[in-house]
Formats: C-alpha cells, structure tokens, sequence
C-alpha cells in the first residue's frame, strides 16, 4: 500500500510526499489540522490540507524570519508574533537574550497544542518563561496595542484561509500604531510563481507599500511550499532592511540557512519579481 | 408559526420534481435550460440556468397562483403572522407602491413622512394620491431622522380626518422604530390605514429582542425586503396584509405593475429562505446581535466614533432600536460619514451600506462573520489615527416643511419646461431629485423648490452624492410646471 499527501500547487501542478504514518487529523473549530510522518521530510504539519511546515526544512522559513530583523537592530527587545502555532519563530527569537517580551496571538489552541505533542522540533520553546500566547484574532489584538513593540513577526496561513485578516490594510496601519518608532514588521507574503500566488502577494505587498514609509521583500528557497521559492516583507518606520549591523555577528547565534550576506543578497530579487512589485 | 409547515418549500420542491422529470422545453426561456447559450452557463452554472424557467402548470403562476404558488404564500403567511403574503420579484419598490395603490385612489390623502422612500413618491404620481407629510423630526447630536411622535400624528389624524392611509418607515434605515401600536390604535379609531415599510424589519419577525413587527402591531400592510437583512436573493420581497384587506383587490393592483414572467430563481429563494428564517431565525439573528453589539463596544474605544444603540430611545420619537443595525455617528471624528463610506471602499476594500452627512451604517445580516467584523473595526481605528481630528464636524439640517402646490401625479404629467437648478427657487418641480442611497427624495414633483434644497443638491454633487431621478443624467436640469 502507498500512501501519498498531495497539495494543488496550481490548478495543473500538484505536490506529493510519501507519508508513512497519518499521525494525527482532527477539525478544530478554525480549521483541519492534520500531522504526517513522511520518509523525506520528516514530521509536517498542514492546516486546511496546505503545507504549513516540515522538519526538514523548516529552519530556512524560521530563521529568515527572525533573523533578518534582528540582524537589523539587536537592540530590539520586545515581539509581537502573530500565527506561528508551529513554535519556529518562537524558537528563533528565544535564542537572544536580549529579547524580554514574546508575545504571541494565534487564532487556534488547538494548533498549538497538537505542535506541541507531535513536533517537539519546532515546538521545543513554547514554555519560554518570556512567551505568552494570546489565543484570539491578531487583527483585534494589533487594534488595542500602541507603540509596544520592536517587532511584530507575521507567520500566517495564506491570504485566502483564516489568515486573510492579516494581509489588509486595516492590519498593516493597526501594526504601524502597534510599533514604536524603531520599529519593524516582518511578514510571509507567499510564492511569486504560480499565478494564483503570484497575484495575492502583489495585493499584500501593495497594501504594506501604503502604510510604512520603509518597505521591501527578500526570498528564501523553501522546497516543500509552492514553487519553492518564498517572498518575506519588510517593513519598518525608520529601519533599513539591508542595514545589518555588526553588533549580530558577535552573537555568535548558530544558523543553518542565515548568514548576513545572504541577508544582503536576499533582498536582491529576480527581475520578473521586482517588476511584479514596482 | 407552524413550525411542521414551516419546513415545507413546495416552489423549490415542484422545481426539483420538474428537474428530474426532465421535460423537453417548448416554451421560453429560449436558453433552454442553458443549453442555447455556454456563455451564460460557464457564469452561472448548470444549476442556475436548468431552473431558470417560466410558468407552466407544475409550476403555478404568480400572477394567479393556485397550487405551489398559492401554497407558498400561505406559508409565507403564517410565517409572517400576517393574514395574507404575496411573493414578489420586483422588490420592495413594487411592494410600496402596491401598498399605496391598493389603499389610495386619486384624490385621496395619504399622511406620510417626507424622508419616505423614492417608491412611496412614484405611488403618487401613479395612483394621484395627495401626500399629508408629517415632520419626522431630527435627532440633533447624530444628524439623523427619528421615528414618528404621536403628538405630530394626532395633529395630523385632527386636521386630516378624511385621510385613507398613513405610510410609515419602521424601521428607518438607521434602526429607529415609532411606537406603531399605538399609532395603529390612533388611525383605526378614524377608519385610517396603516401601512409600513418594513423593508429593513424582515427579522422582527423571526428573531427575539427585537421591535414590534408591523403585522404583530396590527399594521394593515406592510413591505418587507428579503434581501436586506433576510438573506435572499436581490429584488425578492414578500407584500403582507392584515385582516382587513381584500387579498383579492390587492392580487388585482400588483398585476397592474408586475410581470407576468416571474423569475423563478427569485420564487425558489423566497421559499427557501422564509424556510430558513422560520426554523432557525431565533438563532441567526441572536448571532446578528451579538456581532452587532461586539463591534458597537469595539468602535466605541476607538475614540471620535459614536455607535449608537438602544441608549437613545426616549420613549416616544426613538420609541426603539434595532440593535441589529450597526449605525456609526462620525461628527466628532472630524470626518463625514460619506467621507469614511468612501475610504472604507477605495482603500480597506470594504463596502458597506451607506454614508451621509454625520453617520454611516454597516449592514450586519445571517451571512456575516467575525472575520469581516474585526476587518471592520479594524479598519475604521485605521481611518482614524490617520485622518481624525478634533475639530466637530457641525450639522445644519433644518426640516422645511414642503409646500405642495399640486399632487405628484398633476406635477408630473403638466405642461413643463427645462430650468437649471440653481435657477429654479420658488419653482414647482415636476421631477424628484434623490441621492442613491439611500434614495430619499430632495424634491419631489408638486412641491415648491426653495433655497435650501437647492443648496443641499448643490452641495451633494460637490462631494460627489450620486444624484438621480431627473431626465437630466447630469442633474443639471430640471423639469418645473410653466
């Protein structure tokens, strides 16, 4: 018997990974949470049938996230991370001790609860002593915050599921008011292929134009999403996204995928891209 | 309400029976289930199109319904606790001008607000039927119309005591609700009809908590909109009579104006949506009112914004609120409702219903979510950190009665001649000019234009209104008796 998990890239393009074990379903009262063991890719988790994020190749997603912003300002000390059920960020971001507030907003406990029982990789900070997690909508949750933050990481779902709140204009002006003025938000914006995609990055990119005075996008290759190839914003008051500063190297953090040249370079975008988003 | 017959919907069942028996159409429409025309099924769908026909004998006739039709409206009927219910398919617009041609002949007084609906004016002109208006007075902090005040109706019932009907708005368009029982006990003391539009009451009759319905008050007929806050299909409408209309008559007045090729599209949705309500209103428009409620609270700490709700009723102008509207005062925000209208669409992508002067309203109904509601709130905190201000925007709003030198139908069909509207003060109108929406008339035909409903068309194309009812498309011009 073969058993295979296959997600609709595009109307005409599909992708499949053998699974070995179908380790854990169950409709929550947001969305279909399922969690596979697979031989390629270890444990993944999908939300809605989507890929959300697999074992292997997580730490490109988790680390681009986190550690561009913080390579831009090490001084940043309090977060705001919105989604990321799975932990990554969390995980991440814990790994500075400079950071003193985590807080997140995730719309479904029940993600959170089954990351952490099936994907203790990801999961493994959840129980930092500076985290705590909101469980409600983070559009509400930016609307009552005022320059609280550093940071806010937005690891969303895409714009079309539960997380379509989270690509308005309503969003983005509402975390504007949530930052303080050193602020910076980074956020998923999707995959810049398929045409589906490629049409609701835009959109999200064009709404963030119209808040931060500072925007740009930067990639990342993430084999197991759409087309692989993964766009990020980054937006700020004052920041400057390829502004790295030379305190983050003396951290001495650990990466896999992250290096500040890649910062740099990753914000170099392929000319079919940067003309989507002129 | 039976709730065992509410369960039935015999249009949609007699549609689904037609379906199987998969009859071989020789009649129109002459897509022929769709299949004349790919086009039109790639839009709309197999579905759609194969239910798209005419009457035929399984099917009833609206225009004299005997069997699935007929069956319909009684379970309308019962549904609405109204004596009789008529399904109609050329919306509440049909439904009100019915109402008033049923009731008003020419030459008969009809007592009415003036911040009726564009439809109660085209009643007029077609039935020549004299306009009473009646101040509905304003309330002075929002810049909004209230309910009507039993002293003013009295007075108006004294010095008019020959009137056929009276025509009331309940709720108005904002969720103000007149005390109607005891205006229906006052007009049927002088043999005065009361007729309610109702179109935006559909779910007084099927939630709880809510304002009197018209039929539960003892209204003799009344419009109800099932597209607004019922959740049927655009343009579908139920006509409901109390007791003392001839269903008969009234049958006889729609097919004056309705056609006699009904969409059945619009019948089935009707049938399947009063089934809806029936069954499980207490519960969908329990829901409606907490969303509605949550996103008042929510608004409210933004600052500047004002959404009001049952806090302004005073017992007798504002005798309720229906706390399902969510109905915003923007004066202290420093920005015009229209204004927030507009950057809710052009740059939040989120359109709601209408804005004015000093107040917008968001339609919250059985297909909203809290999804949208928070993009919503969301979007108006927004709005305000980048464009409010201190500075109180003022209202001058002053009700003139009108003066009516002919009745609507005489200033419409009189000899006339063409004027610009700055020009035409002191004229008599033969025309109606509105802004849409909410399509409340500015000046309607038989009454002397003034200076004031000059300058308040004047203005409403400067922000950009969208004006309408004169032959001019520009709204330049306008028709006035010679």
């Amino acid at each position: 018997m073969e058993l295979w998990f296959t997600e609709n890239h595009s109307e005409h393009a599909r992708f499949s990974i053998k699974i070995d074990k179908h380790l854990y379903g169950a409709d929550s009262d947001i969305q279909r949470i399922d969690v596979f063991q697979s031989p390629e890719f270890g444990r993944f988790l999908t939300l809605d049938g989507l890929m959300m994020m697999t074992e292997k190749d997580e730490f490109a997603y988790h680390e681009m996230m986190v550690h561009v912003p913080m390579a831009v300002n090490p001084a940043i000390k309090d977060v705001l991370i919105i989604g990321a059920g799975d932990g990554g960020i969390v995980r991440e971001l814990a790994r500075y001790d400079t950071i003193a507030i985590m807080d997140m907003v995730e719309i479904d406990e029940q993600v959170v609860k089954v990351c952490k029982q099936y994907l203790p990789q990801t999961a493994s900070s959840l129980d930092d002593p500076r985290l705590t997690i909101y469980y409600q909508d983070g559009l509400k949750f930016v609307r009552h915050a005022k320059e609280e933050y550093d940071l806010i990481v937005v690891d969303s779902t895409d714009s079309d599921g539960p997380g379509e709140g989270l690509f308005t204009r309503e969003f983005y002006g509402n975390c504007l008011k949530a930052l303080k003025d050193d602020g910076i938000l980074v956020n998923q914006l999707g995959s810049p292929y398929y045409k589906a995609d490629a049409a609701a990055m835009v959109r999200a990119y064009d709404k963030l134009k119209h808040v931060f005075p500072i925007y740009s996008a930067f990639q990342a290759h993430i084999p197991t999403y759409p087309s692989g190839h993964w766009l990020f914003g980054f937006a700020s008051k004052n920041q400057n996204p390829t502004n790295v500063s030379s305190e983050w190297v003396k951290l001495d953090i650990d990466t896999k995928y992250y290096n500040t040249a890649l910062h740099i370079g990753s914000f170099a975008l392929p000319n079919y891209v940067g003309d989507m988003l002129k | 309400m039976d709730k065992i017959l509410q369960q039935r919907a015999p249009i949609m069942q007699a549609m689904e029976e037609l379906r199987i028996k998969r009859v071989v159409p020789f009649d129109v429409p002459g897509h022929k289930r769709g299949k004349g025309n790919p086009e039109l099924v790639d839009f709309f769908g197999e579905k759609t199109m194969s239910i798209d026909v005419n009457s035929m004998k399984p099917l009833d006739f609206l225009g004299h319904p005997v069997s699935v039709i007929k069956e319909a409206e009684e379970i309308a009927a019962d549904a609405f606790g109204a004596a009789h219910a008529f399904l109609m398919v050329s919306g509440t617009s049909n439904s009100v001008i019915a109402m008033i041609m049923a009731t008003c002949k020419r030459g008969d007084k009809l007592l009415m607000p003036r911040n009726v609906h564009k439809s109660a004016l085209s009643a007029l002109v077609l039935s020549g039927a004299v306009p009473v208006y009646i101040d509905p007075g304003l309330e002075s902090n929002l810049g909004i119309s209230e309910g009507m005040k039993l002293a003013d109706i009295r007075r108006a019932i004294d010095e008019n005591p020959d009137a056929t009907a009276i025509f009331l708005n309940n709720p108005t368009y904002y969720g103000i609700c007149s005390n109607l029982p005891a205006i229906v006990k006052m007009a049927h003391e002088k043999g005065i009809a009361v007729l309610v539009d109702e179109a935006h009451g559909t779910h007084f009759s099927f939630g709880r908590d809510l304002p009197i319905s018209a039929m539960a008050a003892g209204a003799d007929m009344s419009a109800v909109s099932m597209h607004k806050s019922g959740g049927f299909l655009t343009q579908s409408s139920f006509l409901l009579l109390g007791k003392s209309q001839s269903p008969q008559h009234v049958r006889q007045i729609i097919n004056l104006t309705q056609t006699t090729s009904a969409s059945y599209l619009l019948m089935v949705s009707l049938d399947i949506s009063r089934k809806n309500l029936a069954l499980n209103g207490i519960k969908i428009f329990d829901e409606v009112g907490k969303m509605a409620n949550y996103a008042r609270d929510e608004i409210n700490s933004i600052g500047g914004y004002y959404a009001y709700g049952k806090e302004i009723i005073n017992g007798d102008s504002i005798y309720d609120f229906d706390h399902t509207k969510l109905s915003v005062n923007t004066l202290k925000t420093g920005l015009a409702g229209r204004k927030v209208y507009d950057i809710l669409r052009d740059e939040y992508d989120i359109q709601i219903e209408f804005g004015d002067i000093g107040n917008f309203l968001a339609y919250v109904s059985v297909g909203d979510n809290m999804k949208g509601i928070e993009r919503l709130c969301s979007a108006l905190s927004d709005i305000y950190r980048r464009h409010g201000s201190d500075k109180k925007l003022a209202i001058n709003y002053e009700y003139i009665h009108p003066t009516i030198v002919a009745t609507p139908q005489e200033a419409f069909y009189a000899e006339k001649e063409l004027v610009y509207i700055r020009n035409a003060k002191n004229r008599i109108s033969s025309e109606l000019v509105m802004c849409y929406p909410p399509g409340i008339p500015i000046i309607a035909p038989g009454e002397m234009i003034t200076q004031a409903a000059i300058d308040y068309i004047l203005y409403s194309k400067e922000v950009g209104n969208n004006l309408t009812g004169t032959q001019d498309e520009d709204v330049e011009q306008l028709y006035v008796l010679r």
